[in-house]
């Protein structure tokens, strides 16, 4: 990595698509370029001319200025002290600097991801002594990084050897050496507690695994009607307006995984800062400390130069690897990867290629479905078992989910939460459309519900998903003939559908207890709102009114519950059970008496 | 369009003087070794090969800063327009400007009262936020934006705003409508205008809203004002930016409008906001008129989605005589969470909102089925719908050009309109809340 580096000079500048004679230069190879010492990276070759593209804006910039090939293709630092942090597009933390360049982003600025200085604290593994056999992957040992996450040092992927000495418990920088490996060749490595990386290179494994536990994020439409399984791949699209970000922020809150990153890709600076304000004021529901203890952002804001754009996807994912790598289950969300595809074409654009649909260029499909390959449940070579699982937000221009971003990126996932623009317009939220989403786990996932939850889960799910199928087939006619002309099992069908919509589905994340659902109170509501609608349907079969049951106060009362209990109250949600169960079988004893007549 | 040979810096300013003495502007869009390719502002139009000379000025396109600013018409590179001597000052800024480190931000939540039930009560403006105005011709989204600029106020606080007013492409009645309107309300020595009128060369449009928002920073993060942007018309920006994009040869992507469309309006919409240990502000309202009203059209969409929300006019509602047309389904502001509630508006604030959008969804379901079936064949529930939906209209909606609510009014009117409702119906809203403002009988 410390080769030496080559010099040339700038010849074309079109906007960040620079021109350098550079001979030598690699493909990929990071260029500094000009006085200010902009960031870039070749990304094509001709002869002795490179044509780089740049991270930051190139104005100002002269034909004629120096450029420095520096030897190492696009790479993030990887150890101990990302937790908590919010990094640009090429993994300069941006907390840092603002400390030094103020708070707008002066070009050319050069800071390190991780704090040089800082001292911490080493615990080796017990496990290893001088004279083991290491290999890429094999844990070190472990540094509190912050209260909840445990840091595994890992041997570096590439590096094998006999272990020649371990550091004693104590407190270093990550500069410092941890370890001396002698390879096989005779080499003396000296290992500290982080390595470099390049980002777009996947890091290896051992074995890739078939998903198997759902990650529940505590949103009842993903859980219980779309789940998402823990090292899967999904996509949120929508048109503006319809809650891609909220549900992305949902997400990162509420799931139960161990490390969360959260790539703003191209999307408003405002939507970081609410993540950077609140994650460390919230509590994570799992471990009971901070959310931002588990939380690492890379911001590039839609400002923000574009190029940088297209790399921070690959430096969210490799450092999600990472932690993969120690054995985490990690969940990334890129918001969005229209505005990665958008850099993509722009790059493209200036470089004059042939552009294919609505200017994206042939390639999109193919660097779309790489990157989403980087997701997966896999076998780590030291750490056991640890997952990423990536859930993307799509913005299709107008709201058309027929554009090329958003077909391409259907044609990789497994789940698929689409947003409905009416649905938002109505404000419900989250705008998950039950008819155009789908989800590949749902059978997985179902092995899980019906051991942790209750075993009637996929009944009730099915039950529920028909009669949302039933009920936009009614009001179809509805709509075109009115509903005096349905039977009152219909209308019964038309409210029982509406339970589940406004009981069930809907869920505000702006309300404090219903922000957050348990598995336990998902699967109740749902049983809840199922077991209203059949006890209901067999009293209008046995010939009471629906005007009778739509005047039941259970039933403005089930469209309530969910923000009147939180998942701790499940005894209250159970006495409204006993609730619904009475009232119904008032009306059924009433009935049967007026019956009696006939029988006596 | 004019090419030349020496070692020019990628986005310098030049200075064109054609063969008759005219002084023309312009700015290096490309620069080789050998070549250097100049964007011309004026235009190219009536220059020769032989008698034109340009001289590079080594500099980027600056604007010169003072609070002399304030009260003056400048043109989009910051040249008087009013005939008054150029601002003289050391401090120059370029109009660029740089990204605003997301690290240095705060959230933007204090709420803004503009005394409109529409905007206040259910799409609520916040200090730092960029809210677009979606229009179409014809619509009076200049007669709102300027109703706002006059009402626009924090709640129990009386500063008012500075106000930075860009118009790109707009008619000479539009610009004097403004200028009169600033100027018969009293704010005009608060005011700083940018304008490029429809027969201004175009290509100045694309700087236009850079210097303005160049002056903004200023006023707002140096001299701690709080700053409206009012920007009008985004539509005529981007149909300026499409026309350099086609003649440089740009791949086109929708529409014809270049790929980088959405980054360089991000550019503009994302210099508003809060920083962290500043005094001032800026919030941003620009109109976009969406051509044909279509609002899934590139500039709309694109605006919609790096914009924190959009207030949508709606020809229906304006041809019904109801002013301001907002219509609010598909309106949204996406900083209302923080910026209301029990500490800044009123604690029932956030589920009114919800129940008026879900009450008012269904009351337009119902409108449909009325018109299909007629509304004698709806049922007793639904027939309540309707008669919210029309009350709605004509009472929340429609209000009076110089009618300046306040949010416990436009609240108050808002559970009036509810109350008509049974209780029952009412399921966004909380038991202490029916509890405190219901006033139907039920």
């Amino acid at each position: 990595m410390t080769e030496t580096s080559r010099t040339g000079a700038i010849r074309d500048i079109n906007g960040p698509i620079v021109t350098v004679d550079l001979p030598g230069a690699r493909s990929g190879e990071q260029v500094k370029i000009g006085e200010l010492g902009l960031f870039g990276e070749v990304i094509s070759l001709a002869g002795t001319t490179a044509v780089v593209q740049t991270y930051e804006s190139t104005d100002g910039v002269r034909p004629g200025e120096i450029a420095v090939g520096l030897g190492f293709p696009l790479s993030v630092e990887l150890g101990p002290g990302l937790m908590g942090g919010i990094f640009d597009g090429v993994q300069r933390p941006l907390e840092k600097i603002a400390l030094q360049s103020g708070d707008y982003i002066r070009r050319g600025i050069s800071v390190p991801a991780l704090d040089r200085a800082k001292q911490w604290e080493f615990t080796p593994n017990e496990a290893l002594e001088p004279g083991a056999t290491v290999s890429g992957g094999l844990v070190l040992g472990t540094v509190q990084e912050t209260l909840t996450v445990k840091h595994r040092i890992l041997v570096p992927p590439g590096v094998a050897g006999e272990l020649e000495e371990l550091a004693p418990a104590g407190d270093y920088d990550i500069e410092a050496s941890i370890a001396r490996v002698r390879t096989a060749k005779g080499h003396i490595l000296k290992l500290s507690m982080y390595h470099r990386w390049p980002v777009r290179r996947p890091r290896p494994y051992l074995r890739r695994d078939d998903g198997i536990s759902p990650l529940i994020t505590g949103q009842r439409v993903i859980d219980t009607f779309f789940p998402q399984l823990k090292g899967g791949k999904g996509a949120v699209p929508g048109p503006f307006g319809a809650g891609k970000t909220v549900v992305q922020q949902q997400i990162a809150r509420w799931s139960n995984a161990d490390i969360v990153i959260y790539v703003g890709c191209g999307e408003r600076g405002n939507e970081l800062v609410d993540v950077l304000e609140s994650f460390p004021q919230l509590d994570d529901p799992y471990s009971g400390r901070k959310l931002m203890e588990r939380t690492l952002l890379v911001a590039n804001t839609s400002n923000m130069p574009v190029v940088a754009r297209e790399a921070s996807i690959y430096v969210g994912v490799t450092m999600a690897e990472y932690y993969r790598d120690m054995g985490y289950d990690v969940v990334m969300l890129a918001d969005s990867t229209s505005r990665w595809a958008e850099a993509l074409r722009e790059v493209s654009g200036r470089l004059g290629q042939m552009p294919v649909e609505e200017g994206y260029p042939a390639y999109l499909a193919s660097r779309l479905a790489a990157v989403y390959e980087r997701a997966g449940r896999v076998e780590t070579y030291g750490a056991g078992s640890g997952s990423v699982t990536l859930i993307g937000a799509v913005s299709p221009p107008g709201g058309d989910f027929s554009e090329p971003v958003t077909s391409h990126t259907k044609d990789i996932i497994e789940t698929f939460w689409a947003l409905s623009k009416e649905l938002a317009d109505a404000r419900h939220y989250p705008s998950i459309d039950w008819v155009t989403s789908f989800s590949g786990h749902v059978h997985t996932a179902a092995q899980w519900w019906h051991k942790e939850v209750d075993p009637n889960w996929e009944r009730r799910r099915t039950a529920a998903l028909a009669l949302l199928a039933r009920d936009a087939e009614l009001s179809r006619i509805v709509n075109l003939v009115g509903p005096e002309a349905l039977s009152d099992a219909q209308r019964w069908e038309l409210e029982g559908a509406s339970l589940i919509k406004e009981g069930v589905l809907q869920q505000s994340a702006l309300d404090d207890v219903d922000t957050f659902c348990s598995p336990q109170k998902q699967f109740a509501l749902l049983d809840i709102a199922i077991t209203i609608y059949t006890s209901g349907a067999e009293l209008i079969a046995i010939g009471v009114p629906v005007s009778e049951l739509q005047n039941l106060p259970i039933l403005a009362k089930m469209r309530r519950i969910k923000s009147m209990y939180t998942s701790d109250q499940m005894d209250q949600i159970q006495a409204f059970r006993a609730e619904v169960n009475s009232a119904m079988e008032e009306i059924r004893i009433e009935y049967a008496k007026q019956g009696e007549p006939v029988l006596s | 369009m004019v090419k030349d040979a020496p070692g020019v810096a990628f986005g310098d300013r030049v200075r064109i003087e054609d063969y008759a003495g005219g002084i023309r502007n312009g700015q290096v869009i490309r620069a080789a070794d050998d070549a250097v390719l100049i964007l011309v502002f004026e235009g190219t139009d009536d220059l020769d090969l032989e008698r034109t000379w340009v001289r590079f000025l080594d500099e980027p396109v600056e604007i010169a800063l003072s609070p002399e600013l304030l009260g003056r018409e400048f043109n989009g590179l910051g040249e008087p327009r009013d005939g008054r001597p150029p601002i003289l000052s050391n401090l120059r800024r370029p109009v660029a400007g740089s990204a605003i480190n997301p690290a240095a931000r705060t959230y933007p939540r204090e709420f803004i009262q503009t005394g409109i039930s529409t905007i206040d009560g259910l799409n609520s403006l916040v200090r730092g936020q960029k809210l677009p105005i979606f229009s179409g011709s014809g619509l009076p989204h200049n007669r709102l934006a300027a109703q706002i600029v006059r009402q626009a106020k924090l709640k129990d606080e009386d500063t008012s705003f500075s106000v930075v007013f860009a118009a790109m492409g707009v008619s000479y009645a539009d610009a004097k409508f403004f200028r009169d309107e600033f100027a018969s309300s009293g704010v005009l020595r608060n005011v700083v205008m940018f304008i490029n009128l429809a027969d201004d060369p175009p290509v100045e449009r694309l700087t236009l809203p850079r210097t303005a928002l160049t002056a903004a920073e200023y006023l707002a993060y140096d001299l701690d004002r709080h700053v409206l942007v009012v920007m009008t018309d985004m539509t005529y920006y981007a149909e300026a930016l499409r026309e350099v994009a086609t003649a440089k040869g740009d791949v086109p992507a929708r529409k014809g409008y270049p790929g980088y469309l959405y980054s360089d309006l991000a550019e503009i919409y994302e210099r508003c906001g809060r920083i962290h240990q500043r005094h001032g502000s800026i919030t941003m309202m620009p109109v976009v008129s969406m051509p044909s009203d279509d609002i899934t059209h590139p500039i709309p969409d694109l605006t919609g989605y790096i914009t924190e929300g959009q207030i949508v006019l709606s020809r229906e509602l304006h041809n019904q005589g109801i002013y301001p047309p907002v219509h609010i389904s598909p309106s949204l502001s996406r900083l209302m969470k923080d910026g209301i509630g029990k500490d800044d508006t009123r604690e029932d604030h956030p589920r009114v909102s919800a129940q008026i959008y879900a009450l008012y969804a269904r009351a337009q379901e119902t409108r449909n089925l009325a018109s299909i079936i007629g509304a004698d064949e709806l049922s007793e529930r639904d027939r309540r719908y309707l008669t919210f939906a029309d009350a709605f209209d004509a009472r929340f909606v429609g209000q009076g050009e110089s009618e300046d609510r306040s949010i416990e009014a436009t609240l108050n009117l808002a559970w009036e309109l509810m109350s008509s409702f049974p209780r029952d119906m009412l399921t966004r809203l909380k038991e202490t809340d029916l509890a405190k403002y219901y006033t139907g009988t039920d």
